[in-house]
Protein backbone atom coordinates (compact mmCIF):
# COMPACT_ATOMS: atom_id res chain seq x y z
CA UNK A 1 0.00 0.00 0.00
CA UNK A 2 3.00 2.26 -0.35
CA UNK A 3 1.51 4.24 -3.22
CA UNK A 4 -1.62 4.94 -1.18
CA UNK A 5 0.28 7.11 1.25
CA UNK A 6 0.15 9.82 -1.38
CA UNK A 7 -3.65 9.96 -1.14
CA UNK A 8 -4.87 13.29 0.02
CA UNK A 9 -7.66 12.74 2.52
CA UNK A 10 -9.91 15.46 3.94
CA UNK A 11 -11.98 14.86 7.09
CA UNK A 12 -15.05 17.09 7.48
CA UNK A 13 -16.18 16.78 11.08
CA UNK A 14 -17.37 19.26 13.69
CA UNK A 15 -16.20 16.99 16.50
CA UNK A 16 -12.51 17.68 17.07
CA UNK A 17 -12.07 14.54 19.17
CA UNK A 18 -13.49 12.20 16.56
CA UNK A 19 -11.52 13.92 13.82
CA UNK A 20 -8.33 13.47 15.86
CA UNK A 21 -9.08 9.78 16.38
CA UNK A 22 -9.65 9.34 12.64
CA UNK A 23 -6.63 11.32 11.63
CA UNK A 24 -4.38 9.37 13.96
CA UNK A 25 -5.70 6.06 12.64
CA UNK A 26 -5.23 7.06 9.03
CA UNK A 27 -1.73 8.28 9.69
CA UNK A 28 -0.83 5.08 11.51
CA UNK A 29 -2.04 3.20 8.44
CA UNK A 30 0.39 5.17 6.33
CA UNK A 31 -1.79 7.96 4.92
CA UNK A 32 0.39 10.92 5.61
CA UNK A 33 -1.67 13.61 3.95
CA UNK A 34 -4.78 13.98 6.13
CA UNK A 35 -6.45 17.36 6.70
CA UNK A 36 -9.31 18.21 9.04
CA UNK A 37 -11.93 20.87 8.24
CA UNK A 38 -14.18 21.91 11.13
CA UNK A 39 -15.32 25.34 9.93
CA UNK A 40 -18.38 24.90 7.70
CA UNK A 41 -18.49 28.42 6.31
CA UNK A 42 -15.24 28.00 4.45
CA UNK A 43 -15.93 24.37 3.58
CA UNK A 44 -16.02 24.69 -0.20
CA UNK A 45 -13.07 27.06 -0.43
CA UNK A 46 -10.96 24.77 1.77
CA UNK A 47 -11.86 21.68 -0.25
CA UNK A 48 -11.10 23.42 -3.53
CA UNK A 49 -7.75 24.51 -2.17
CA UNK A 50 -6.83 21.05 -0.86
CA UNK A 51 -8.11 19.15 -3.94
CA UNK A 52 -8.40 15.84 -2.07
CA UNK A 53 -8.66 12.32 -3.46
CA UNK A 54 -11.06 11.26 -0.74
CA UNK A 55 -13.46 13.29 1.40
CA UNK A 56 -14.81 11.82 4.63
CA UNK A 57 -17.77 13.54 6.24
CA UNK A 58 -19.74 12.56 9.32
CA UNK A 59 -23.39 11.83 8.68
CA UNK A 60 -24.62 14.25 11.34
CA UNK A 61 -23.18 17.15 9.39
CA UNK A 62 -25.85 19.09 7.47
CA UNK A 63 -23.12 20.31 5.13
CA UNK A 64 -23.22 16.97 3.35
CA UNK A 65 -25.79 18.59 1.07
CA UNK A 66 -23.28 21.32 0.26
CA UNK A 67 -20.82 18.71 -0.97
CA UNK A 68 -23.45 17.29 -3.31
CA UNK A 69 -23.58 20.59 -5.13
CA UNK A 70 -19.83 20.88 -5.28
CA UNK A 71 -19.63 17.59 -7.12
CA UNK A 72 -22.25 18.79 -9.58
CA UNK A 73 -20.88 22.15 -10.54
CA UNK A 74 -17.24 21.99 -9.66
CA UNK A 75 -14.53 22.31 -12.21
CA UNK A 76 -11.80 22.36 -9.60
CA UNK A 77 -12.76 19.19 -7.77
CA UNK A 78 -13.32 16.25 -10.05
CA UNK A 79 -16.63 14.44 -9.81
CA UNK A 80 -17.04 11.71 -7.23
CA UNK A 81 -17.63 8.27 -8.67
CA UNK A 82 -20.09 7.28 -6.00
CA UNK A 83 -20.65 7.13 -2.32
CA UNK A 84 -17.99 4.65 -1.13
CA UNK A 85 -18.31 2.08 -3.87
CA UNK A 86 -20.81 0.86 -6.40
CA UNK A 87 -24.18 -0.67 -5.64
CA UNK A 88 -22.82 -4.21 -5.54
CA UNK A 89 -21.19 -3.50 -2.21
CA UNK A 90 -24.33 -2.62 -0.27
CA UNK A 91 -23.07 -4.20 2.98
CA UNK A 92 -20.08 -1.96 3.29
CA UNK A 93 -22.22 1.10 2.52
CA UNK A 94 -24.66 0.05 5.20
CA UNK A 95 -21.90 -0.56 7.75
CA UNK A 96 -20.42 2.83 7.07
CA UNK A 97 -23.76 4.61 7.30
CA UNK A 98 -24.62 2.85 10.54
CA UNK A 99 -21.29 3.89 11.99
CA UNK A 100 -22.04 7.47 10.89
CA UNK A 101 -19.46 8.06 8.23
CA UNK A 102 -19.89 8.98 4.61
CA UNK A 103 -17.02 8.93 2.16
CA UNK A 104 -16.87 10.59 -1.22
CA UNK A 105 -14.27 9.32 -3.55
CA UNK A 106 -13.13 11.71 -6.16
CA UNK A 107 -12.63 10.36 -9.67
CA UNK A 108 -9.74 8.12 -10.51
CA UNK A 109 -9.58 5.80 -7.52
CA UNK A 110 -10.31 2.11 -7.65
CA UNK A 111 -12.72 0.82 -5.08
CA UNK A 112 -10.23 -1.80 -3.82
CA UNK A 113 -7.95 1.04 -2.83
CA UNK A 114 -10.63 2.91 -0.92
CA UNK A 115 -11.80 -0.15 1.02
CA UNK A 116 -9.00 -0.06 3.65
CA UNK A 117 -9.66 3.64 4.29
CA UNK A 118 -13.33 3.01 4.70
CA UNK A 119 -12.84 -0.03 6.96
CA UNK A 120 -10.49 1.94 9.11
CA UNK A 121 -12.95 4.81 9.37
CA UNK A 122 -15.80 2.51 10.33
CA UNK A 123 -13.78 0.94 13.15
CA UNK A 124 -12.58 4.34 14.34
CA UNK A 125 -16.11 5.76 14.25
CA UNK A 126 -17.33 2.78 16.26
CA UNK A 127 -14.49 3.26 18.75
CA UNK A 128 -15.51 6.89 19.15
CA UNK A 129 -19.15 5.94 19.64
CA UNK A 130 -18.12 3.49 22.38
CA UNK A 131 -16.03 6.14 24.07
CA UNK A 132 -18.92 8.61 23.92
CA UNK A 133 -21.27 5.99 25.29
CA UNK A 134 -18.99 5.26 28.25
CA UNK A 135 -18.65 8.95 28.93
CA UNK A 136 -22.43 9.39 28.90
CA UNK A 137 -22.90 6.42 31.21
CA UNK A 138 -20.32 7.71 33.67
CA UNK A 139 -21.96 11.10 33.59
CA UNK A 140 -25.45 9.75 34.26
CA UNK A 141 -24.11 7.47 37.02
CA UNK A 142 -22.59 10.51 38.70
CA UNK A 143 -25.83 12.40 38.24
CA UNK A 144 -27.83 9.57 39.85
CA UNK A 145 -25.34 9.43 42.71
CA UNK A 146 -25.97 13.10 43.45
CA UNK A 147 -29.73 12.62 43.41
CA UNK A 148 -29.48 9.61 45.74
CA UNK A 149 -27.35 11.57 48.19
CA UNK A 150 -29.78 14.49 48.23
CA UNK A 151 -32.78 12.19 48.73
CA UNK A 152 -30.97 10.34 51.52
CA UNK A 153 -30.25 13.66 53.22
CA UNK A 154 -33.93 14.64 53.07
CA UNK A 155 -35.07 11.30 54.55
CA UNK A 156 -32.45 11.44 57.29
CA UNK A 157 -33.54 14.91 58.29
CA UNK A 158 -37.30 14.46 58.03
CA UNK A 159 -37.59 10.94 59.46
CA UNK A 160 -34.58 10.91 61.72
CA UNK A 161 -32.99 7.93 59.94
CA UNK A 162 -29.36 6.93 59.60
CA UNK A 163 -27.80 7.01 56.17
CA UNK A 164 -28.07 3.22 55.81
CA UNK A 165 -31.70 3.19 56.92
CA UNK A 166 -32.56 5.93 54.42
CA UNK A 167 -30.96 3.97 51.61
CA UNK A 168 -32.73 0.72 52.60
CA UNK A 169 -36.06 2.55 52.69
CA UNK A 170 -35.57 3.91 49.19
CA UNK A 171 -34.43 0.56 47.87
CA UNK A 172 -37.35 -1.38 49.30
CA UNK A 173 -39.81 1.25 48.03
CA UNK A 174 -38.28 0.99 44.59
CA UNK A 175 -38.64 -2.79 44.62
CA UNK A 176 -42.20 -2.65 45.86
CA UNK A 177 -43.25 -0.10 43.22
CA UNK A 178 -41.14 -1.72 40.48
CA UNK A 179 -39.28 1.51 39.83
CA UNK A 180 -35.64 2.47 39.66
CA UNK A 181 -34.12 3.73 42.89
CA UNK A 182 -33.16 6.92 40.99
CA UNK A 183 -36.83 7.59 40.23
CA UNK A 184 -37.80 7.15 43.88
CA UNK A 185 -35.00 9.50 44.94
CA UNK A 186 -36.15 12.06 42.39
CA UNK A 187 -39.75 11.93 43.63
CA UNK A 188 -38.55 12.44 47.22
CA UNK A 189 -36.66 15.56 46.12
CA UNK A 190 -39.65 16.81 44.12
CA UNK A 191 -42.03 16.19 47.03
CA UNK A 192 -39.67 17.91 49.48
CA UNK A 193 -39.48 20.96 47.22
CA UNK A 194 -43.29 21.11 46.93
CA UNK A 195 -43.66 20.87 50.70
CA UNK A 196 -41.08 23.56 51.42
CA UNK B 1 -52.83 -7.13 13.77
CA UNK B 2 -49.73 -5.00 13.57
CA UNK B 3 -47.36 -5.16 10.61
CA UNK B 4 -43.62 -5.16 11.07
CA UNK B 5 -42.33 -1.83 12.36
CA UNK B 6 -41.59 0.89 9.82
CA UNK B 7 -38.82 3.46 10.01
CA UNK B 8 -39.47 6.71 8.17
CA UNK B 9 -37.01 9.57 7.80
CA UNK B 10 -37.96 13.24 7.72
CA UNK B 11 -36.38 16.68 7.67
CA UNK B 12 -37.79 19.19 10.20
CA UNK B 13 -39.95 21.29 7.86
CA UNK B 14 -43.63 22.24 7.97
CA UNK B 15 -44.32 20.28 4.78
CA UNK B 16 -43.70 17.07 6.74
CA UNK B 17 -47.04 17.93 8.42
CA UNK B 18 -49.12 15.06 7.02
CA UNK B 19 -46.43 12.53 7.93
CA UNK B 20 -45.84 13.83 11.46
CA UNK B 21 -49.57 14.18 12.17
CA UNK B 22 -50.25 10.70 10.75
CA UNK B 23 -47.89 9.24 13.34
CA UNK B 24 -48.40 11.57 16.31
CA UNK B 25 -52.21 11.67 16.06
CA UNK B 26 -52.42 7.90 15.66
CA UNK B 27 -53.67 7.64 12.06
CA UNK B 28 -50.92 5.09 11.38
CA UNK B 29 -51.75 3.10 14.51
CA UNK B 30 -55.41 3.06 13.42
CA UNK B 31 -54.22 1.34 10.22
CA UNK B 32 -52.29 -1.22 12.30
CA UNK B 33 -48.91 0.31 11.51
CA UNK B 34 -46.06 0.76 13.97
CA UNK B 35 -44.09 3.74 12.63
CA UNK B 36 -40.97 5.34 14.04
CA UNK B 37 -40.04 8.74 12.65
CA UNK B 38 -36.35 9.59 12.43
CA UNK B 39 -35.34 13.23 12.18
CA UNK B 40 -32.50 13.78 9.71
CA UNK B 41 -30.02 16.58 9.09
CA UNK B 42 -29.51 16.43 5.32
CA UNK B 43 -31.30 15.37 2.15
CA UNK B 44 -28.24 13.33 1.24
CA UNK B 45 -28.73 11.29 4.41
CA UNK B 46 -32.45 10.82 3.77
CA UNK B 47 -31.79 9.69 0.21
CA UNK B 48 -28.95 7.32 1.11
CA UNK B 49 -30.71 5.76 4.08
CA UNK B 50 -33.80 5.21 1.94
CA UNK B 51 -31.75 3.80 -0.93
CA UNK B 52 -29.85 1.28 1.19
CA UNK B 53 -32.90 0.20 3.16
CA UNK B 54 -32.27 1.78 6.57
CA UNK B 55 -35.52 3.67 5.99
CA UNK B 56 -38.67 2.00 4.67
CA UNK B 57 -40.01 5.35 3.51
CA UNK B 58 -39.06 9.01 3.64
CA UNK B 59 -40.21 12.62 3.44
CA UNK B 60 -38.22 13.50 0.34
CA UNK B 61 -37.74 16.34 -2.10
CA UNK B 62 -39.75 15.38 -5.20
CA UNK B 63 -36.78 15.97 -7.55
CA UNK B 64 -34.52 13.72 -5.44
CA UNK B 65 -36.98 10.85 -5.94
CA UNK B 66 -36.73 11.43 -9.69
CA UNK B 67 -32.93 11.86 -9.72
CA UNK B 68 -32.51 8.66 -7.72
CA UNK B 69 -34.77 6.76 -10.13
CA UNK B 70 -32.78 8.05 -13.12
CA UNK B 71 -29.38 7.49 -11.47
CA UNK B 72 -28.39 11.16 -11.68
CA UNK B 73 -25.28 12.04 -9.64
CA UNK B 74 -25.75 8.97 -7.45
CA UNK B 75 -26.38 5.27 -7.55
CA UNK B 76 -29.58 4.39 -9.39
CA UNK B 77 -32.33 3.22 -7.08
CA UNK B 78 -35.88 3.33 -8.48
CA UNK B 79 -38.12 5.25 -6.11
CA UNK B 80 -41.86 5.74 -6.27
CA UNK B 81 -44.15 8.28 -4.65
CA UNK B 82 -47.74 7.22 -3.89
CA UNK B 83 -48.49 10.38 -1.91
CA UNK B 84 -47.59 14.02 -2.37
CA UNK B 85 -46.92 15.55 1.05
CA UNK B 86 -47.43 19.09 -0.19
CA UNK B 87 -47.74 21.57 -3.03
CA UNK B 88 -45.86 24.90 -2.80
CA UNK B 89 -44.80 26.05 0.67
CA UNK B 90 -41.48 27.70 -0.24
CA UNK B 91 -40.68 31.39 -0.34
CA UNK B 92 -37.92 33.64 -1.60
CA UNK B 93 -36.46 35.85 1.11
CA UNK B 94 -34.00 38.68 0.40
CA UNK B 95 -31.78 40.81 2.62
CA UNK B 96 -33.03 44.32 3.49
CA UNK B 97 -30.33 45.80 1.22
CA UNK B 98 -31.31 43.70 -1.78
CA UNK B 99 -34.96 44.32 -1.04
CA UNK B 100 -34.38 48.09 -1.18
CA UNK B 101 -32.38 47.75 -4.40
CA UNK B 102 -35.11 45.70 -6.10
CA UNK B 103 -37.86 48.07 -4.94
CA UNK B 104 -35.91 51.05 -6.31
CA UNK B 105 -35.84 49.39 -9.75
CA UNK B 106 -39.33 47.85 -9.73
CA UNK B 107 -41.73 49.16 -12.34
CA UNK B 108 -45.15 47.91 -11.29
CA UNK B 109 -46.58 45.77 -8.52
CA UNK B 110 -43.77 43.90 -6.75
CA UNK B 111 -46.12 40.97 -6.03
CA UNK B 112 -45.73 40.16 -9.74
CA UNK B 113 -42.60 37.99 -10.11
CA UNK B 114 -41.95 39.38 -13.59
CA UNK B 115 -41.67 42.89 -12.13
CA UNK B 116 -39.18 41.79 -9.45
CA UNK B 117 -37.18 39.55 -11.82
CA UNK B 118 -36.71 42.42 -14.28
CA UNK B 119 -35.83 44.80 -11.45
CA UNK B 120 -33.33 42.25 -10.14
CA UNK B 121 -31.79 42.00 -13.63
CA UNK B 122 -31.18 45.76 -13.53
CA UNK B 123 -29.64 45.44 -10.05
CA UNK B 124 -27.34 42.71 -11.39
CA UNK B 125 -26.26 44.90 -14.33
CA UNK B 126 -25.61 47.88 -12.05
CA UNK B 127 -23.51 45.76 -9.72
CA UNK B 128 -21.46 44.46 -12.62
CA UNK B 129 -20.78 48.02 -13.79
CA UNK B 130 -19.53 49.04 -10.36
CA UNK B 131 -17.41 45.91 -10.04
CA UNK B 132 -19.41 44.56 -7.08
CA UNK B 133 -19.41 40.84 -6.30
CA UNK B 134 -22.19 38.84 -7.97
CA UNK B 135 -25.29 38.32 -5.80
CA UNK B 136 -25.44 34.98 -3.99
CA UNK B 137 -28.65 32.96 -3.63
CA UNK B 138 -29.01 30.07 -1.20
CA UNK B 139 -31.10 27.00 -1.93
CA UNK B 140 -31.35 23.60 -0.31
CA UNK B 141 -30.08 20.98 -2.73
CA UNK B 142 -29.01 20.62 -6.37
CA UNK B 143 -32.08 18.45 -7.05
CA UNK B 144 -34.59 20.63 -5.25
CA UNK B 145 -37.70 22.53 -6.14
CA UNK B 146 -36.02 25.57 -4.50
CA UNK B 147 -33.22 25.42 -7.05
CA UNK B 148 -35.62 25.16 -10.00
CA UNK B 149 -38.06 27.77 -8.67
CA UNK B 150 -35.27 30.30 -8.17
CA UNK B 151 -33.82 29.57 -11.60
CA UNK B 152 -37.22 29.79 -13.29
CA UNK B 153 -37.85 33.21 -11.75
CA UNK B 154 -34.32 34.56 -12.40
CA UNK B 155 -34.30 33.40 -16.02
CA UNK B 156 -37.72 34.95 -16.65
CA UNK B 157 -36.18 38.34 -15.86
CA UNK B 158 -33.26 37.70 -18.22
CA UNK B 159 -30.76 36.61 -15.55
CA UNK B 160 -28.61 33.58 -16.30
CA UNK B 161 -28.56 31.75 -12.95
CA UNK B 162 -25.16 30.19 -13.63
CA UNK B 163 -23.42 33.21 -15.13
CA UNK B 164 -24.93 36.35 -13.58
CA UNK B 165 -25.41 35.28 -9.96
CA UNK B 166 -24.15 32.54 -7.65
CA UNK B 167 -26.44 29.76 -6.49
CA UNK B 168 -25.16 27.87 -3.46
CA UNK B 169 -26.50 24.99 -1.42
CA UNK B 170 -27.13 25.81 2.23
CA UNK B 171 -28.65 23.51 4.83
CA UNK B 172 -32.00 25.10 5.85
CA UNK B 173 -31.00 25.68 9.50
CA UNK B 174 -28.01 27.78 8.30
CA UNK B 175 -30.07 30.01 5.97
CA UNK B 176 -31.00 32.73 8.44
CA UNK B 177 -27.47 33.09 9.84
CA UNK B 178 -26.02 33.20 6.35
CA UNK B 179 -28.39 35.99 5.35
CA UNK B 180 -27.64 37.91 8.55
CA UNK B 181 -23.86 37.74 8.13
CA UNK B 182 -23.90 38.45 4.41
CA UNK B 183 -22.82 35.03 3.11
CA UNK B 184 -25.92 35.12 0.91
CA UNK B 185 -28.09 37.98 -0.34
CA UNK B 186 -31.24 35.91 -0.67
CA UNK B 187 -32.53 32.36 -0.36
CA UNK B 188 -35.37 30.07 -1.34
CA UNK B 189 -36.40 27.65 1.40
CA UNK B 190 -39.45 26.06 2.99
CA UNK B 191 -41.13 26.94 6.27
CA UNK B 192 -40.34 27.92 8.96
CA UNK B 193 -37.04 29.52 7.83
CA UNK B 194 -38.42 32.45 5.83
CA UNK B 195 -40.59 33.54 8.76
CA UNK B 196 -37.68 33.21 11.16
CA UNK B 197 -35.54 35.50 8.98
CA UNK B 198 -38.33 38.09 8.98
CA UNK B 199 -38.82 37.79 12.75
CA UNK B 200 -35.10 38.38 13.28
CA UNK B 201 -35.33 41.46 11.08
CA UNK B 202 -32.71 40.17 8.62
CA UNK B 203 -34.93 39.42 5.64
CA UNK B 204 -37.98 40.36 3.59
CA UNK B 205 -40.14 37.66 2.02
CA UNK B 206 -40.18 38.79 -1.60
CA UNK B 207 -42.27 35.99 -3.10
CA UNK B 208 -44.31 33.03 -2.10
CA UNK B 209 -43.47 30.24 -4.50
CA UNK B 210 -47.17 30.14 -5.34
CA UNK B 211 -46.56 33.52 -7.09
CA UNK B 212 -44.20 31.70 -9.46
CA UNK B 213 -46.03 28.39 -9.92
CA UNK B 214 -49.60 27.87 -8.74
CA UNK B 215 -49.08 24.13 -8.22
CA UNK B 216 -45.54 22.97 -7.56
CA UNK B 217 -44.95 19.45 -6.20
CA UNK B 218 -42.73 19.88 -3.17
CA UNK B 219 -42.12 16.86 -0.93
CA UNK B 220 -43.35 13.34 -1.50
CA UNK B 221 -43.62 10.20 0.54
CA UNK B 222 -40.90 8.17 -1.15
CA UNK B 223 -40.37 4.40 -1.02
CA UNK B 224 -38.15 2.06 -3.01
CA UNK B 225 -40.04 0.57 -5.93
CA UNK B 226 -38.94 -2.89 -4.86
CA UNK B 227 -40.12 -2.36 -1.31
CA UNK B 228 -43.48 -1.20 -2.68
CA UNK B 229 -43.78 -4.39 -4.73
CA UNK B 230 -42.95 -6.52 -1.70
CA UNK B 231 -45.21 -4.64 0.72
CA UNK B 232 -48.28 -3.49 -1.23
CA UNK B 233 -50.68 -3.74 1.71
CA UNK B 234 -48.42 -1.87 4.11
CA UNK B 235 -47.94 0.86 1.53
CA UNK B 236 -51.70 1.17 1.00
CA UNK B 237 -52.22 1.49 4.76
CA UNK B 238 -49.53 4.13 5.02
CA UNK B 239 -50.99 6.05 2.09
CA UNK B 240 -54.42 5.92 3.69
CA UNK B 241 -53.07 7.18 7.02
CA UNK B 242 -51.37 10.08 5.22
CA UNK B 243 -54.58 10.92 3.37
CA UNK B 244 -56.50 11.07 6.66
CA UNK B 245 -53.75 13.13 8.28
CA UNK B 246 -53.66 15.58 5.35
CA UNK B 247 -57.43 16.09 5.71
CA UNK B 248 -56.97 16.63 9.43
CA UNK B 249 -54.24 19.23 8.83
CA UNK B 250 -56.49 21.16 6.44
CA UNK B 251 -59.44 21.47 8.87
CA UNK B 252 -59.32 25.01 10.23
CA UNK B 253 -60.41 23.94 13.70
CA UNK B 254 -57.40 21.56 13.92
CA UNK B 255 -54.76 24.07 12.88
CA UNK B 256 -53.70 25.13 16.37
CA UNK B 257 -53.33 21.51 17.45
CA UNK B 258 -51.39 20.63 14.29
CA UNK B 259 -49.09 23.58 14.89
CA UNK B 260 -48.46 22.37 18.46
CA UNK B 261 -47.68 18.84 17.25
CA UNK B 262 -45.23 20.07 14.61
CA UNK B 263 -43.60 22.57 16.95
CA UNK B 264 -42.46 19.94 19.47
CA UNK B 265 -38.69 19.80 19.99
CA UNK B 266 -38.38 16.28 18.59
CA UNK B 267 -40.29 17.27 15.42
CA UNK B 268 -39.53 20.73 13.99
CA UNK B 269 -38.59 22.46 17.22
CA UNK B 270 -39.80 26.03 16.65
CA UNK B 271 -42.63 28.22 17.98
CA UNK B 272 -46.10 26.85 17.24
CA UNK B 273 -47.15 30.34 16.16
CA UNK B 274 -44.57 30.36 13.35
CA UNK B 275 -45.79 26.96 12.15
CA UNK B 276 -49.38 28.12 12.20
CA UNK B 277 -48.61 31.13 10.01
CA UNK B 278 -47.40 28.74 7.32
CA UNK B 279 -50.40 26.45 7.62
CA UNK B 280 -52.75 29.44 7.43
CA UNK B 281 -50.84 30.97 4.51
CA UNK B 282 -50.68 34.25 6.40
CA UNK B 283 -47.05 35.31 6.72
CA UNK B 284 -45.27 38.31 8.12
CA UNK B 285 -43.26 39.36 5.08
CA UNK B 286 -41.38 42.36 6.40
CA UNK B 287 -39.66 43.16 9.70
CA UNK B 288 -41.97 46.22 9.91
CA UNK B 289 -44.86 43.83 10.57
CA UNK B 290 -46.53 43.77 7.15
CA UNK B 291 -48.48 40.56 6.60
CA UNK B 292 -49.42 38.89 3.33
CA UNK B 293 -52.00 36.20 2.80
CA UNK B 294 -52.39 33.56 0.13
CA UNK B 295 -54.71 30.58 0.14
CA UNK B 296 -52.18 28.80 -2.10
CA UNK B 297 -49.15 29.25 0.15
CA UNK B 298 -48.99 25.60 1.19
CA UNK B 299 -51.49 22.97 0.05
CA UNK B 300 -51.37 19.82 2.15
CA UNK B 301 -54.59 18.08 1.22
CA UNK B 302 -56.79 20.65 -0.50
CA UNK B 303 -57.45 20.65 -4.26
CA UNK B 304 -56.22 17.07 -4.55
CA UNK B 305 -52.76 18.14 -3.44
CA UNK B 306 -51.98 14.72 -1.98
CA UNK B 307 -52.51 12.93 -5.28
CA UNK B 308 -49.18 12.72 -7.16
CA UNK B 309 -49.43 14.30 -10.61
CA UNK B 310 -47.05 12.89 -13.28
CA UNK B 311 -47.24 16.29 -15.03
CA UNK B 312 -45.34 17.68 -12.05
CA UNK B 313 -42.71 14.95 -12.37
CA UNK B 314 -42.33 15.82 -16.07
CA UNK B 315 -41.87 19.51 -15.19
CA UNK B 316 -39.15 18.66 -12.67
CA UNK B 317 -37.36 16.45 -15.19
CA UNK B 318 -37.63 19.27 -17.76
CA UNK B 319 -35.84 21.56 -15.28
CA UNK B 320 -33.06 18.98 -14.84
CA UNK B 321 -32.59 18.95 -18.61
CA UNK B 322 -32.85 22.74 -18.87
CA UNK B 323 -30.07 23.29 -16.34
CA UNK B 324 -27.75 20.57 -17.59
CA UNK B 325 -28.26 18.02 -14.80
CA UNK B 326 -29.76 15.41 -17.14
CA UNK B 327 -29.59 14.60 -20.82
CA UNK B 328 -32.95 14.53 -22.59
CA UNK B 329 -34.43 11.25 -23.68
CA UNK B 330 -38.04 10.17 -24.09
CA UNK B 331 -37.26 7.06 -22.01
CA UNK B 332 -35.98 9.16 -19.13
CA UNK B 333 -39.06 11.40 -19.37
CA UNK B 334 -41.30 8.33 -19.17
CA UNK B 335 -39.27 6.99 -16.23
CA UNK B 336 -39.53 10.34 -14.42
CA UNK B 337 -43.30 10.45 -14.85
CA UNK B 338 -43.61 6.92 -13.48
CA UNK B 339 -42.08 8.01 -10.17
CA UNK B 340 -45.38 9.70 -9.31
CA UNK B 341 -48.05 7.06 -8.76
CA UNK B 342 -51.61 8.42 -8.70
CA UNK B 343 -52.81 4.84 -9.28
CA UNK B 344 -51.50 3.78 -5.86
CA UNK B 345 -53.06 6.87 -4.30
CA UNK B 346 -56.41 6.05 -5.90
CA UNK B 347 -56.23 2.41 -4.86
CA UNK B 348 -55.68 3.41 -1.24
CA UNK B 349 -57.87 6.50 -0.95
CA UNK B 350 -60.21 6.44 -3.93
CA UNK B 351 -59.86 8.88 -6.82
CA UNK B 352 -60.86 12.43 -5.93
CA UNK B 353 -64.29 13.37 -7.25
CA UNK B 354 -64.86 16.33 -9.54
CA UNK B 355 -62.60 19.19 -10.53
CA UNK B 356 -60.29 20.04 -7.65
CA UNK B 357 -58.20 22.69 -9.33
CA UNK B 358 -58.71 25.16 -12.17
CA UNK B 359 -55.00 25.21 -13.07
CA UNK B 360 -55.42 23.70 -16.52
CA UNK B 361 -51.82 22.73 -17.34
CA UNK B 362 -51.24 21.43 -13.81
CA UNK B 363 -48.59 24.06 -13.02
CA UNK B 364 -49.80 27.61 -13.58
CA UNK B 365 -46.43 29.27 -14.16
CA UNK B 366 -46.46 33.09 -13.98
CA UNK B 367 -44.89 33.44 -17.41
CA UNK B 368 -44.09 31.46 -20.53
CA UNK B 369 -45.92 28.87 -22.57
CA UNK B 370 -48.32 26.37 -21.02
CA UNK B 371 -46.49 23.26 -19.94
CA UNK B 372 -47.02 20.17 -22.07
CA UNK B 373 -45.83 17.06 -20.23
CA UNK B 374 -45.83 14.91 -23.36
CA UNK B 375 -43.69 17.32 -25.38
CA UNK B 376 -41.09 18.86 -23.12
CA UNK B 377 -38.64 19.19 -26.02
CA UNK B 378 -40.61 21.99 -27.65
CA UNK B 379 -41.29 23.50 -24.23
CA UNK B 380 -37.55 23.65 -23.60
CA UNK B 381 -36.72 25.04 -27.03
CA UNK B 382 -39.08 27.95 -26.31
CA UNK B 383 -36.87 29.04 -23.39
CA UNK B 384 -34.10 31.54 -24.06
CA UNK B 385 -31.84 30.82 -21.09
CA UNK B 386 -30.81 27.21 -20.61
CA UNK B 387 -27.66 25.13 -20.26
CA UNK B 388 -28.16 22.49 -22.87
CA UNK B 389 -29.88 22.37 -26.27
CA UNK B 390 -32.50 19.61 -26.57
Amino acid sequence: MAADSSFKIVIVDESPIRAAILKEGLQEAGFTSVEHISEMHSLLARIYALDPDVILIDLENPSRDVLEQMFQVSRAVRRPIAMFVDQSDATSIQEAVEAGVSAYIVDGLKKERIKPILDLCISRFNAFAKLQDELDRTRSALEERKILDRAKGILMKMKGLTEDEAYVLMRSTAMREKKKIGEIAQSIITAAELLK
Amino acid sequence: MTDKPLTIGFIPLVDAAALIVAVDKGFTVAEGLDVTLVREVSWSNVRDKLNIGLFDAAHLLAPVAIASSLGLAQVKVPIIAPFNLGLNGNAITVSPALHAAIMAEAEGDAVNPLVTAKALARVVTLRRKTGAEPLTFGMTFPFSTHNYQLRFWLAAGGIDPDEDVRLVVLPPPYMVDSLANGHVDAFCVGAPWNSIAVDFGVGHILHFVSDILARAAEKVLAVRERWAQENPLVLAKLTRALGRAADFVEQLENRAEVARILAKPERIGVDAEVVQRTLDGRLKVSPDGTFRESDRYLLVGREGAGRPDPVQAAWLYAQMVRWGQAAYSSDALAAAKKVFRPDLYDAALGSPAGVLSNIHDGLGAFTGANFNASDIASYLSSLAIKRRPV
